[in-house]
């Protein structure tokens, strides 16, 4: 499986995610599942004319195309010409490119927010009209049509991610070289339901403090954020905290809230990122799939039970008191 | 006499795009025009939010120098807050740039830099095949061995930053997550990992031998590792004269604490260490695509010239110090700080000088990380509390792994006015200003060969990716 991998309106920062995998590295990794780059920026030796060439192959169907990867947003400004972003040497717009070489794709892949929904990029007064690749926010249709489908017969693949882990990137093309990713393999954002049928919350190691509402009050306290901190991971999805980053790092396990990187319009939360918007003194964001109601009961009844241990390190910045040991058996 | 024009891009094995157009006279390149083709606004995308945003957003400027981003912005509202952070948490902050300096110096060496003489002009070599077996783009031995030990090092990373890149563990008042005695000792064991990957197949040798080069002489001597391969090839081709530059240095200094720095703030011209004045920043905007007159950044703006009129030919500001162009980057950082063999090489100011200033800044980071580490006290708190004003004005001074890197923000009733950012490439890839002086690269790039019928010159290749230029940031 031959991959075209191009870089939009982004910071590099998912190809820079993708080479921390590990066991075996990304080299390794994909060239054992047969794929092989035609050309990516970071890593193949072509450039310039010779780039500019096999763009042209691809283009005219000379050279065929298995997949097409996208990372970064695509830029539609100044008023509609994409020429915020000209690809290098070409004299077009990135825009223009994708729009044409998305049709010789068997697949298309956006790869990280910005590709997927517009991210970042996107945030703000938007200054480059930057959308996805086939959404504009949480909205379908983006620099491609909302019903476009690739030679394949799939929509957009959206591995979403601010950035991605490096392993669903990796996990999608070594599903897609194996035939074992359709449409039914993707949630309705078109995310990889892989990761994506996941929560951030899900193995968060905060878990306890959040059973008793047991809540950090600042940066740097080990407590729960949800309540306080703007911590979206009962709602963000993601299996960030159950297969870690870099080793053992998630988020939440260095001590900031989850944002929700995974997520349409995350990049404009409506409220600081580390604080947590409230109503009449309770968050308004609740946890997914969790009735109001419910939720009110158990959060005021686990907070009044909520022990003194876990009351005291929620509010530290590490573990002072420890797990009561129980005594020998009798 | 003959003539052309050629237009070199998409320029790969950099970060982001990167566009040149080269006059070549007679087999020579007689001026050239670098062009960030890419704008995507930030400086605009902050406005009107939270100043504490910056921390979430300004790390997604440039997935390579995610940190350095974070470092500047935590800087620059600390600042404005007349706040300290912790010390301890500013050495956690320290350790988590750092890494992320030296993993970008493997990146740029093994996957960016090397890949170039592996090409089929350079066949027949003495050192050719060894050069394809280590550094063939994707394949080859040097490259794994590098993505795996970069890999491994980023565990750092994510045990105090929680991911690589953008993390939200460094904040005005220090670090998110307190280190314990174990944590301490699991990043002295990953800092192991990493010296022996340097040691075994960087350097080939102790790292402290390389630090004890003091001289360019005393460079010819050395033949071990990757490093004695670069130096072999270097010598072949002449890489100690490609590429020259103007000989002005800057660095703000990296690493900044309330103990000092690790390498020292300072500028060098005529041969000689100057002060660096942040009041002598100005950025003219006579070539970019963007309106309004040469401003400091604390009263700089970013409106682009969505016509983008004939005269520009990039998305990128021209900054300059007192009115000169300036190159920064890792051998800008170790002339400065006065490392002997880093200021033998500032005269040399080559190919070759760029790629040793940052072969020399990975064996002493990596010393001076080890030293850090041992200065981390679990026991302590790595956080101060810092309340951000409604109104306020800082700027953050860091350096990136490319270089100086500065943010520098306002803001009022709780909004951000002004955020500016001048980022190293944007030094070091800055278009002309208005009395036409080309940005560093522009000028080093003049005089390079160009053989009969080459589209894309290789020399142009070595000499532009030997500043590891990082386009993404450049604009922002």
């Amino acid at each position: 499986m031959n991959i075209l991998w191009l870089q939009s309106a982004g910071c590099g920062g998912c190809t820079m995610s993708t080479l921390c995998a590990e066991s075996p590295n990304v080299l390794d990794l994909l060239d054992g599942a047969g794929i092989s780059f035609l050309w990516h920026p970071s890593l193949s030796i072509e450039t310039g004319a010779e780039v500019r060439k096999l763009l042209q192959q691809v283009e005219s169907g000379e050279q065929p195309l298995d997949v097409l990867c996208v990372e970064g947003s695509i830029v539609r400004g100044p008023n509609g010409t994409g020429k915020f972003h000209i690809l290098a040497g070409t004299g077009r717009s990135m825009l223009d490119w994708v729009q044409s070489l998305a049709q010789r794709a068997n697949y298309v892949v956006a790869v990280g927010t910005c590709a997927t929904y517009g991210g970042v990029t996107s945030s703000g007064e938007n200054p480059t009209d930057a959308v996805g690749v086939q959404y504009e926010g949480s909205h379908r249709g983006g620099a491609l049509p909302a019903d476009f489908t690739s030679a394949g017969g799939m929509p957009v693949i959206n591995i979403a991610g601010c950035p991605t882990h490096p392993d669903w990137v990796t996990e999608t093309l070594l599903l897609l070289a194996a035939g074992e990713l359709t449409e039914q393999s993707l949630d309705g954002f078109g995310r990889p339901k892989f990761y994506a049928d996941h929560l951030v919350h899900h193995a968060c190691p905060k878990n306890e403090f959040y059973e008793y509402k047991a809540s950090a009050t600042k940066l740097s306290e080990i407590g729960c954020m949800m309540e306080h901190l703007g911590c979206v991971g009962t709602q963000a999805v993601g299996d960030c905290n159950i297969r870690s980053w870099n080793g053992e790092g998630s988020c939440t396990r260095a001590g900031y809230p989850c944002i929700n990187c995974t997520a349409p319009e995350f990049e404009e939360p409506g409220h600081k990122f580390t604080e947590t918007p409230k109503f009449a003194g309770i968050p308004v964001g609740l946890p997914s799939d969790m009735p109001k109601a419910w939720f009110m009961a158990l959060a005021s009844l686990s907070k009044a039970a909520t022990p003194h241990r876990i009351g005291v390190n929620a509010t530290s910045d590490r573990i002072t008191v420890p797990p009561s040991l129980k005594g020998p058996k009798e | 006499m003959t003539q052309k024009s050629l237009l070199v891009g998409p320029f790969n094995r950099v970060e982001g795009d990167l566009e040149i157009k080269l006059d070549v006279s007679d087999g020579r390149v007689t001026a050239a025009y670098a062009n960030s083709p890419l704008f995507r606004g930030f400086e605009r995308i902050l406005l009107g939010k939270a100043p504490t945003e910056a921390l979430t957003i300004t790390p997604r400027i440039c997935g390579i120098c995610s940190i350095s981003q974070s470092a500047a912005a935590a800087r620059a509202l600390a600042h404005a807050a007349g706040a300290q952070p912790s010390s301890q948490g500013e050495k956690v902050a320290t350790l988590l740039h750092a890494v992320e300096n030296l993993a970008d110096h493997i990146t740029h060496f093994n996957l960016f830099f090397m890949p170039d003489f592996t090409r089929p002009n350079y066949e027949g070599q003495a050192w050719f095949d060894r050069a394809v077996a280590r550094f063939t783009a994707m394949k080859g031995s040097g490259l794994r061995q590098a993505v795996e030990a970069r890999a491994e090092l980023f565990h750092i990373v994510g045990l105090l930053g929680g991911k690589w890149p953008h993390t939200l563990a460094i904040q005005p008042g220090g670090a998110t997550r307190a280190p314990s005695q174990r944590d301490k000792i699991r990043i002295g064991a990953d800092l192991n990992a990493f010296r022996r990957y340097l040691e075994t197949d960087l350097f080939g040798a102790k790292l402290e031998c390389f630090v004890e080069v003091k001289s360019r002489d005393g460079l010819d001597a050395w033949t071990t590792g990757d490093v004695g391969l670069f130096l072999e090839i270097s010598r072949d081709l002449g890489l100690d004269q490609l590429g020259v530059g103007q000989g002005r240095y800057l660095s703000f200094g990296a690493y900044p604490s309330a103990d000092g720095v690790i390498f020292r703030q300072g500028i060098w011209q005529d041969g000689k260490l100057g002060m660096f004045d942040p009041a002598a920043i100005t950025e003219d905007l006579s070539h970019a695509w963007m309106l309004g007159e040469t401003q400091h950044p604390r009263s700089g703006q970013t409106a682009p010239d969505t016509l983008m009129r004939d005269e520009a030919y990039s998305w990128c500001k021209a900054p300059r110090l007192s009115g000169d162009v300036f190159e920064t980057g890792a051998l800008a950082r170790q002339i400065i700080d006065g490392h002997p063999l880093a200021v033998d090489l500032a005269k040399e100011g080559s190919v070759r000088a760029r790629i040793i200033g940052r072969l020399l800044e990975i064996a002493r980071t990596q010393i001076a990380l080890e030293a850090l580490l041992q200065e981390i006290d679990p026991k302590q708190s790595f956080m101060e509390v810092v309340n951000i004003p409604q109104n306020g004005e800082g700027f953050g001074l860091v350096e990136a792994a490319r270089g100086a890197l500065g943010h520098w923000v306002r803001f009022e009733k709780g909004e951000i006015t002004s955020y500016q950012i001048i980022a190293p490439t944007t030094w070091n890839f800055s278009p002309r200003d208005a009395q036409g002086t080309p940005g560093p690269v522009e000028a080093a790039l003049v005089g390079a060969p160009v053989a009969e019928g080459e589209e894309t010159p290789i020399s142009v290749q070595h000499i532009v990716r030997s500043y590891d230029p990082c386009m993404v940031c450049t604009v922002h």
